[in-house]
């Protein structure tokens, strides 16, 4: 220093601006690595950027896996994303915005990471980059770990799970096939499902439509499900489709899916599905249940045969049971609903058969599973021959129900008054004339496992099906002789007139029929309880149940 | 000759509610095999137990019913003029339409 003092004036002054200049730059510096330290919450985990201009702050080549802000160079980029603060959470719903672009303001080049993705804000556009793995594929770590154990079966693996999460199914019915079906597709990551019904959750849906719950009742069933395929998959995208499938949308909302699931519950919606699936050239996932059977198949696939090629004439109307007539076990449908699903990934991913050509018959009595080959498609059908009278432009003015003569629900038909009036009494008449004691008889014609749920005290149970043969025994009933006690009847009210015999069936239909076939064959005193049990339960008896 | 028959998604109760049949036919010309269409008669007449019109129309199964001879369409094999043999499955199944 003392060399220093001694030095000219001139030397000093030069020397007091070099000081003052270092001073400037060391507070320069440190407010830099205050404001490095401000932005970057420094991870204990290491941290590793993919990038010929990226800069590495930690060494370890290990990813990591949680929400930080990095200050960041550029880096090899492929995919544009949009982050959004929702997007800071592990798993969170944002990510299925993924692929839009939205600029960002503030032009400084920001990145963070989520899910061992890089999301990067360069020049107000946001882009993905996947750290130092390898892009083989377009599935994020995050993907990756969710679908893993089917990226590991090898008939699927990568290309299957890539294929499924951008292919579009849509469910037709959210009852009981399209419960399981629209479960496991949603689980197993389809890009997106459209759900398509026009009914609301009922209380004897719940056991079977296993997708909606108690809390459901009464609403919708589109709601109901798409809410609970959304709990499973957050990433899905849910279309709801509140109107039913009706001739008039049918090719509009079928057009934008790639795969069709037939979970309908009536056969007019069914020819329609599949003439709707012929004119888009899109492939049926056809499923089918009632009782203890079910049956399934892929229609318009491969050249194979549509529901037209094999079905060109509908069934009579009477030969088409519904659930609500003929019963259905709950399962039944469920393996159906789940083989549905299982035809579609396999449609939507390339992998295995899908079952065309070919008619799967479940028989949960004997658990047999029978696999039979069916004809191939028919050069003469209207709808996929080579000669179709059906097409895109025309098929909305096909009338339907009037071809299947039947209605587009499984909603029982208004009962048909098939007697004279005068042969019919109502539910509330009936019950007076009992309140009055009138001595008469009261046959209830449904099957015997229906009489079993439910039956009005004192009625004798007659199914329809063996009325010929029991004649006789509504004969001894309406002289009052009753089989089992015929000693406490005095010889004298045998001689009496025959009583008058009242008929109750469930909805008043079959009762009609008998009250019809006993005034012919010598009874006719005979009445029909107008209505049924039903009408019963509704006019006379609220604690009556209802089934 | 002996045959399995079975009826299946609601046939069988035109049949006395039974699924599977075991039956014993002879073809009328003394062959050794048995069209379907001469089964289709020999099955009305001899099983069916209620509304025929719900099984056949005119000479045929009526629309809805599919046929299967050993796991096949029997469209596949010549409907009508298809043959039974010894021994041989016949299935008759309402197509269903419930979910």
């Amino acid at each position: 220093m003392g060399e220093i003092d001694r030095a000219s004036p001139e030397i000093l002054k030069e020397l007091e601006a070099l000081r003052k200049a270092n001073a400037e730059l060391l507070s320069e510096i440190s407010a830099l690595q205050k404001q490095l330290q401000g932005t970057v919450e420094m991870s204990s985990k290491p941290i590793c950027i993919d990038g010929p201009n990226a800069i590495s702050l930690e060494h370890n080549t290990k990813f990591f896996s949680q929400t930080q802000h990095i200050l960041y160079g550029s880096s090899s980029v492929q995919e544009s994303v949009a982050p959004s603060e929702a997007k800071l959470e592990v798993g969170s719903k944002a990510r299925a915005n993924i692929n839009e672009e939205t600029p960002n303001s503030q032009g400084i080049s920001v990145a963070h990471l989520e899910n061992d993705w890089i999301y990067e804000d360069v020049g107000g556009c946001i882009r993905k980059s996947m750290g130092n793995c390898e892009r083989l594929h377009n599935l994020d770590p995050y993907t990756i770990s969710r679908y893993s154990r089917q990226l590991l079966v090898p008939a699927f693996g990568v290309k299957g799970q890539e294929n499924l999460l951008k292919s579009s199914i849509l469910i037709i019915g959210a009852g009981g096939l399209g419960s399981p079906a629209a479960l496991y597709l949603a689980a197993a990551g389809v890009g997106c499902l459209g759900l398509v019904d026009h009914d609301v959750v009922e209380l004897d849906n719940l056991h079977r439509q296993v997708i909606h719950t108690e809390g459901a009742v009464g609403e919708t069933k589109v709601k109901s499900a798409a809410a609970a395929c959304r709990a499973i998959n957050s990433f899905l995208k849910v279309n709801e489709h509140y109107s039913g499938l009706q001739a008039s949308n049918a090719v509009n909302i079928i057009s934008k899916y790639d795969i069709i699931v037939d979970a309908t519950d009536n056969l007019p919606t069914r020819y329609l599905i599949n003439d709707a699936c012929v004119v888009m050239g899109k492939p049926l996932v056809s499923g089918a249940a009632l009782g203890t059977e079910g049956q399934l198949t892929v229609y318009h696939h491969d050249d194979g045969p549509c529901y037209r090629c094999i079905f060109p004439v509908p069934p009579p109307p009477d030969a088409c049971q519904s659930c609500s007539d003929a019963g259905v076990l709950g399962v039944v449908p469920g393996i159906i609903g789940c083989l549905q699903a299982l035809e579609a990934i396999k449609l939507a991913s390339g992998t295995g058969e899908p079952l065309s050509s070919r008619l799967l018959i479940l028989d949960a009595l004997t658990t047999s599973v029978q696999k039979v080959k069916l004809r191939g498609r028919n050069h003469s059908c209207i709808v996929c021959g080579d000669a179709p009278q059906l097409s895109r432009e025309n098929l909305h003015q096909f009338d339907y129900e009037a071809f299947t003569s039947s209605l587009m629900s499984d909603k029982i038909p208004q009962r048909k008054q098939m007697l004279p009036l005068s042969y019919g009494v109502s539910c509330k008449e009936y019950k007076r004339r009992c309140e009055e004691g009138e001595l008469h008889v009261l046959l209830d014609v449904r099957d015997a496992h229906q009489y079993a749920i439910s039956a009005l005290p004192n009625s004798v149970n007659v199914p329809f099906s063996q009325l010929k043969e029991r004649v006789p025994q509504i004969q001894d009933l309406a002289k009052g002789i009753d089989l089992e006690v015929e000693e406490a009847y005095p010889t004298e009210v045998l001689a009496q007139s025959l009583r008058p015999i009242y008929v109750i069936c469930r909805r008043g239909h079959d009762s009609q029929k008998t009250v019809q076939f006993l005034r012919s064959n010598g009874f006719p005193d005979t009445f029909d309880i107008v209505g049924g049990l039903e009408c019963w339960t509704r006019e006379v008896d609220h604690h009556f149940p209802k089934y | 000759m002996q045959l399995t028959l079975e009826f299946k998604g609601g046939l069988e109760l035109l049949f006395g509610s039974v699924k599977v049949h075991q039956i014993e036919v002879e073809p009328s010309d003394g062959k050794d095999k048995l069209k379907l269409q001469e089964l289709l008669i020999w099955v009305r007449n001899h099983l069916l137990k209620e509304r025929p019109e719900m099984f056949m129309k005119g000479n045929s199964v009526r629309p809805g019913v599919l046929v299967l001879i050993n796991d096949c369409d029997w469209e596949l094999l010549g409907q009508l003029d298809a043959v039974v043999d010894e021994k041989d499955t016949v299935v008759f199944i309402s197509t269903l339409h419930g979910g």
